[in-house]
């Protein structure tokens, strides 16, 4: 069976599969996400208007305000969140926001952190999964 | 799912693990999980105990955020510590002030009922530090609210990270908040150092130009400390809009001012006794850049003296953060010798402290006769509350709205001082004072 497996750190665990869609730029979700579509909003981000709902979102860290929570966590409510969050940087404020949906909804994408090396390694539209340790899987 | 086991690097006292398993009730449970998961993202090695809280979020921005204070409601929170609220989604002494539809009213109302229930004390501001007894200097505290954070980690030497949304309420459910950040003496230090000491001295001791500062130090430092030197005398209105701005432009939750903020008497100390890392010296013409970025029009109108005549203002919004007594109290005269013209919409955010004190003074008769509209508990770019449909001109002299206005309620912005501002809206259209650049 080809394929990668790369061992990340876990913010907040769970399990998620999907498309993966890789931000080479980082994104606000307060004012650069719409939680009732999913899509991205942002005009100023390269890219805008693509959706990151049931996605394997691959991005170097989010930016912006705090509210960034709340907005990840509306997503998780009316289902068009991430399927996971996969980061290069530290970021509290999206692993707040699964958090707490996870305490709420009872579901959350997964947040889990890669090295730099790694992060680089998922190519836009593989298809990838995490799992509950911290494992991201791209099929190959 | 289950919420799975405390990350292993997380030091917990035998008190964390009873609220932890719901020996102190539902919702500290759920707001120890949390606080517990924050605390391995960022790496604490400790929870530490917090002596007060200021709470972001009562302010509504859709239903997941009253279903986790319904969620809370439910498990039996209470606060137990002194615990304040920020702005909420509307104004509860004036609703017909709010403009929106009946069902987001509904929806902003039941939120704030929620933190009321909680135990906290319902003051409505984003400047609790000019209306309740505030935290000491040294005082562990959670904070939200961006201007708030700024204002008690940098005037008034308590600590607090930066806290947002549903972490704010946690903290203060259990009197606990990750041992990180501004929270230790370590991460406290300035390392970025923004001389001023170039500048006239006049444009260093302006007021109106704190704002235009705060938002230069803020694009500039990035997550680092900034320290400013040469800064003349500033008051706790003139820091806070200071701050208010640079928490806006940027991450910036700490600033030291040499001889001013309690952490800076002198630069060396404001250091923490090391070299700074970067130093940049600031010029009259940063500061013009940094008043073209406070405003979205054509940079001659956004920072030439005498410039300005005929673009129209149709709004002028106050109050970001909330107004003070002594800021209406220079606002008083003013609109007094200048008063709005009809077409101007001329709009204030404050709390109720400030409104007691116009109530007292006989002044809030006097605005409310010239046409001003002063509104308490919320504020004009997080609720809907301005009559003027969006896509006009909007004009303040606060760093905050002019930084937000344009993405959060769709205006232009343009930034002037206090005096500019009500002239602006008694003459219609921009009006800059000539006397303001020496």
């Amino acid at each position: 069976m080809s394929g990668v497996e790369l061992e990340g750190r876990v913010l907040v665990a769970g399990t998620g599969a999907g498309r993966v869609l890789r931000l080479e730029e980082p994104l606000s979700f307060w004012g650069g996400v719409d939680p009732v579509t999913g899509t991205i909003i942002d005009r100023r981000h390269p890219r805008c208007a693509e959706s990151v709902a049931g996605r394997v979102l691959v991005m170097p860290y989010g930016r912006g305000s705090s509210s960034s929570s709340s907005v990840l966590l509306e997503g998780v409510r009316l289902g068009t969140a991430p399927a996971a969050v996969v980061l290069r940087e530290l970021d509290g404020i999206l692993a707040l926001g699964a958090a707490v949906a996870r305490e709420l909804y009872e579901r959350s994408p997964p947040v889990i952190l890669l090295d730099a090396e790694d992060w680089e390694a998922p190519p836009e539209g593989a298809e990838a999964s995490v799992d509950v340790s911290g494992r991201l899987r791209i099929a190959g | 799912m289950p919420a799975g086991a405390p990350p292993e690097t997380v030091a917990l006292t035998v008190r964390d693990r009873a609220m932890l398993a719901g020996d102190h009730g539902a919702a500290t449970a759920v707001a120890m999980r949390i606080l517990v998961t924050m605390a391995g993202v960022y790496g604490a090695e400790r929870l530490l105990d917090i002596e007060g809280a200021h709470i972001d979020g009562c302010l509504y921005h859709g239903d997941s955020g009253v279903d986790f204070a319904e969620l809370l409601v439910a498990g039996g929170a209470r606060v137990c510590v002194p615990t304040t609220l920020n702005v909420g989604g509307l104004d509860l002494l004036h609703p017909d002030e709010f403009a929106g539809t009946a069902e987001r009213r509904a929806k902003a109302l039941r939120l704030m009922e929620c933190y009321d229930e909680m135990g906290c004390r319902t003051i409505w501001t984003c400047a609790p530090y000019q209306t309740t007894p505030r935290p000491a200097f040294g005082q562990q505290v959670a904070w939200a609210e961006s201007n708030a954070i700024v204002f008690a980690n940098s005037v008034l030497g308590a600590r607090t990270h930066r806290y947002g949304d549903f972490i704010d309420i946690c903290a203060a459910l259990t009197g606990r908040a990750p041992a990180v950040g501004l929270h230790l003496e370590e991460n406290r230090r300035g390392q970025i150092v923004f001389d001023l000491r170039s500048l006239p001295r006049a444009l260093r001791s302006a007021a109106w130009l704190l704002p235009a500062i705060g938002y230069l130090v803020g694009e500039r430092c990035g997550n680092r400390v900034p320290v400013l030197l040469g800064l003349e005398e500033a008051d706790e209105d003139g820091l806070k809009a200071l701050g208010a701005a640079a928490a806006s432009s940027g991450a910036v939750a700490l600033f030291h001012a040499v001889g001013i903020t309690p952490e800076a008497p002198t630069l060396d100390a404001a250091l923490g006794g090391r070299e700074a890392e970067e130093w940049i010296e600031i010029t009259v013409d940063d500061l013009h850049a940094g008043l073209c970025s406070l405003s979205t029009v054509p940079a001659a109108a956004a920072s030439s003296p005498g410039v300005g005549g005929d673009l129209a203002i149709d709004v002028v919004a106050l109050g970001s953060p909330h107004f003070s007594p002594r800021e209406f109290a220079e606002l008083l005269p003013l609109v007094e010798r200048h008063p709005p013209s009809a077409g101007v919409e001329f709009v204030v955010c404050t709390n109720r402290l400030s409104l007691d004190f116009l109530e007292r003074e006989g002044a809030l008769e006097r605005l409310r006769a010239f046409g001003v509209r002063v509104v308490v508990d919320t504020c004009v770019v997080v609720a809907p509350i301005l009559r003027t449909p969006a896509g006009g001109v909007l004009m303040t002299n606060s760093g905050k709205f002019a930084h937000y206005a344009p993405g959060n309620v769709g205006f232009d912005v343009v930034f002037g001082s206090l005096a500019e501002c009500v002239r602006s809206a008694q003459a219609g259209r921009l009006w800059r004072d000539p006397e303001l650049w020496p």
